[in-house]
């Protein structure tokens, strides 16, 4: 079976600057959400604080429980519903490393108001500010390592102009599930950072493949033209990309639908990250390369033009 | 069959036996024979998976060096006193400083000697004059602060460890992080609030002599008399279990601690049926304890637990032999865990709960049901689609994936790797991105078949030209997975493993695996269509 005809040509790179319009267009929309929000939504992990997963024995609501815990005086109380079931919830409380009996307050107030043995503590996460600031700390600093890491491996294999073709596409696909964060509200936390990872070793996966074409297609038939190689290399793989992706979308799928509450955000970081990625590979990565080249082309006629004009 | 036919049919079988072997333990558990129980272990689930408890603790190290300036003092202000200096006082103040105020040059020479003879870590300051008298000032060398901060945490570490072990959790560990920073994690922890009580608590033991002409009350008022200090005794009303407590005025000076005890135990007082703890000293304090009681008759003295007192019996006469004992209205369960925590000797300085990650055992379950659930959908979504679009080749492609499973479960096992939560989720994306190798392999060998090669020529090209393109790919998944690793704790290391595994093991089941099932297809049979 095919999806994609082997002699398919469509003309990707002629749709660069649409596809550049858009990516800037989306870029844009996530950023002026982040700054909006001030900042991303970081969760207990980056800025400390407290953390309940409840299980009730029968169906509730946030409101009630806030009131429940009202008594408690615990500062800023976030009542979240979490998960498939109505009847299980987040508390999150601002308030951290300072009481250490926090969790044990929460399930003896929610008791006395539901009544003894209908509350079950799933879980509890505790992180103090300290904590929190190193967690994000080194969070940030394993992306760059790893982009670091990556540069230094292309440069190697390929050349530069491909390298920063590559950071490029990451950097796209990082803003853009980071804007998705933002826009719909989800908390980013320190698996959330293990998902930019795994995105971004996914996208330059996609991204590699292409330019492993590029290169083999433009040692072959210099004649061509640079922009018509890479067009033809992208229609080459094509195949190839849309199947690769299509199969990794459903396994993803699978994990955001099944995988439960606590990895749903992790799921959703990657369905973003693996549409956006196998996005940037064929309409970023490559026709950064021929902005490069016409760039570089550009200033060495202008040189030449100079150095005849003297 | 050609020699490195065989020799890589027997390779890849060698594999894929290790490998089933090696997961006998995880997947049959006990009911295997003990040798092989013994030479693989079962894989090691995370804390998000079976359930328990994570957490950081801070060692206050600059408690500890106080505490070190605090003997130094006492230690100090015995020394002049014996060696006849007179002074007015002794102190310890900021800046790891401890401060002499004596009347004459005289005294301040005699002062700077013996502090110089007894304490060699100590480094004698410029003098600075306030009024008629001459402040004489020591400060710790920078490397004994070193020295006394690092032996906190090796002993905190030391003693949290001897908790843990008189806490019966099986498989607990406790390591050194950077900094003053210990990590201790219980799986299966059933009452994590008990295990948070049970260690971090300082447990510091201290014996006082009650102040009976101080006020309490002035006390409160900020009238503290001379070398007293005011503290506060807890008392249960046995009936209702409301906690009371009252101020009292003790001495600063410690005249016994609990470092001095040899055993502590449960016992249960007859009369109420109250539980408390008897305490026995060693020699050293037995002998201490003697000498107190003697010549304190008729006294009270404060029984005080990290700064709360529990007791302040009247003593009544010399106790000689060397025991006590702790009371103050405790359940069963917090006189043994007070037990335990005298035993185990206290903490050098008080620590603070830093992070904290408790999984019950219920979310613990429904997160392997899911993560299984959706690695099964996952892959049978995977294995249609495959099947689909490339027939006979989407078959070889399918067995492979099912081999890569096989082979990342059990290098887990064999690497006694932890598997989280996330890192299922890196087994779901394996599966997702595995395919991907062969499908490189595929679409090479179609686009090598269209060129109106033969299956076979088309085959070996495929794989020759498709090899370096993988490789290339997935190294770089491997940094962004090897960083990660570095980097992270728990449940996102669990991630890292998986997917480094992941990549490793398809590389190999795609170059290797699918290619020696198309070679020993070939090999058998001529072929002249190849279903791909």
């Amino acid at each position: 079976m095919q999806i994609i005809k082997h002699d398919i040509n469509i003309d990707f790179v002629g749709k660069r600057k649409l596809a550049m319009i858009i990516s800037g267009v989306v870029i844009l929309l996530g950023l002026a959400s982040l700054v909006i929000n001030g900042g991303p939504n970081y969760g207990i992990d980056f800025v400390g604080g407290t953390l309940v997963q409840v299980k009730f024995a029968e169906d509730t609501d946030a409101g009630k429980i806030k009131d429940s815990l009202s008594t408690l005086d615990l500062g800023s109380v976030v009542v979240q519903h979490f998960g498939d079931d109505a009847n299980e919830y987040l508390v999150r409380v601002q308030e951290s490393a300072n009481n250490k009996e926090l969790a044990k307050l929460i399930s003896g107030s929610l008791e006395s108001s539901y009544g003894a043995g209908k509350v079950d503590i799933r879980r509890v996460e505790m992180v103090g500010p300290q904590v929190g600031k190193d967690l994000r700390q080194k969070g940030l600093l394993s992306i760059l390592y790893a982009m670091i890491g990556i540069l230094i491996y292309i440069s190697w294999r390929f050349e530069l102009r491909f390298a920063v073709g590559a950071i490029i596409a990451l950097l796209h696909d990082v803003l853009i599930t980071l804007g998705a964060f933002s826009i719909s509200g989800r908390e980013i936390d320190l698996p959330i950072i293990a998902a930019f990872l795994a995105i971004i070793g996914y996208s330059l996966n996609d991204t590699i493949i292409v330019y492993d074409r590029i290169r083999e297609n433009y040692g072959k038939n210099q004649k061509k033209g640079f922009t018509a190689v890479v067009n033809s290399s992208i229609n080459e793989t094509l195949s190839r990309t849309i199947l690769t992706s299509g199969t990794t979308m459903l396994v993803v799928l699978a994990l955001f639908i099944f995988g439960g509450g606590v990895i749903h955000n992790f799921a959703f970081a990657l369905l973003i990250g693996i549409l956006v990625g196998t996005y940037s590979s064929i309409f970023v990565a490559s026709p950064v390369l021929i902005f490069w080249n016409d760039y570089r082309s550009g200033g060495q006629k202008k040189v030449a033009a100079e150095g005849g004009a003297r | 069959m050609s020699n490195s036919l065989k020799i890589r049919t027997g390779l890849v079988l060698g594999c894929l036996i290790l490998a089933l072997v090696s997961l006998g333990p995880t997947l049959f558990g006990s009911d295997l024979p003990d040798w092989w129980n013994k030479t693989f272990d079962p894989i090691h689930l995370g804390l998000d998976l079976q359930g328990g408890m994570h957490l950081v603790l801070g060692v206050d190290v600059d408690k500890a060096v106080e505490s070190r300036l605090d003997t130094i003092v006492d230690q100090s202000e015995d020394l002049l006193r014996e060696k006849d200096v007179i002074f007015k006082r002794i102190d310890r103040s900021s800046g790891e400083r401890i401060i002499v105020t004596v009347y004459d040059e005289e005294a301040g020479e005699q002062a700077d000697a013996i502090m110089a003879e007894n304490f060699p870590n100590l480094e004698a300051m410029t003098l600075t004059a306030e009024g008629a008298y001459i402040q004489k000032n020591y400060r710790l060398s920078d490397s004994e602060i070193e020295a006394v901060r690092e032996y906190a945490v090796r002993q905190a570490l030391e003693t949290l460890r001897n908790r843990v072990d008189q806490f019966g959790v099986s498989e607990p560990t406790l390591q050194r992080q950077e900094g003053n920073r210990i990590l201790i994690q219980l799986p299966g922890v059933k009452d994590p609030q008990r295990a948070i009580d049970l260690l971090g608590k300082t447990a510091r033991l201290e014996f006082k002599m009650v102040m009976e002409d101080a006020n309490p009350q002035d006390a409160i008022a900020g009238n503290l008399p001379a070398g007293g200090q005011l503290l506060y005794e807890r008392r249960v009303d046995p009936r209702s279990g409301a906690v009371t407590e009252s101020p009292l005025v003790v001495e600063d000076k410690t005249i016994l601690t609990g470092d001095l005890l040899s055993n502590a135990q449960v016992r249960i007082d007859t009369r109420f049926n109250d539980p408390y703890v008897a305490i026995d000293f060693n020699s050293v304090g037995a002998k201490r304890f003697d000498q107190i009681t003697g010549s304190n008759v008729g006294k009270r003295m404060a029984i005080v637990l990290d700064d709360t007192v529990y007791s302040a019996p009247v003593i009544r006469e010399r106790i000689s032999g060397g025991s006590a004992q702790v009371s103050g209205s405790f359940t069963e369960q917090e006189a043994t865990d007070l037990a335990i925590v005298l035993r185990a000797g206290s903490l050098p300085a008080p620590v603070e709960i830093l992070e904290n990650r408790t999984v019950g055992p219920s979310l613990g379950q429904d997160s392997i049901d899911q993560g299984v659930r959706s690695v099964i959908i996952g892959f049978v979504l995977v294995v249609f689609a495959m099947l689909i679009y490339y027939k006979f080749s989407g078959l070889v492609a399918n067995t492979v994936l099912m081999l890569n499973l096989v082979f990342i479960m059990a290098m887990l096992s064999i690497f006694g790797a932890t598997l989280t939560l996330p890192g299922i989720a890196g087994i779901v994306l394996t599966v997702g991105m595995a395919v991907d190798a062969n499908v490189l392999i595929f679409e090479r060998i179609r686009e090598e078949l269209r060129l109106g090669r033969t299956p076979r020529a088309a085959l070996e090209a495929g794989f020759e030209k498709a090899k370096l393109t993988i490789i290339d790919a997935n190294v770089t998944t491997l940094i962004a997975a090897l960083v990660l690793f570095q980097f992270g704790t728990g449940p996102v290391k669990g991630f890292a493993v998986t997917l480094s595994v992941g990549i490793i093991s398809s590389l190999f089941t795609a170059v290797v695996v699918s290619r020696l099932i198309f070679d020993l297809y070939l090999s058998r049979s001529k072929v002249d269509r190849l279903s791909i």
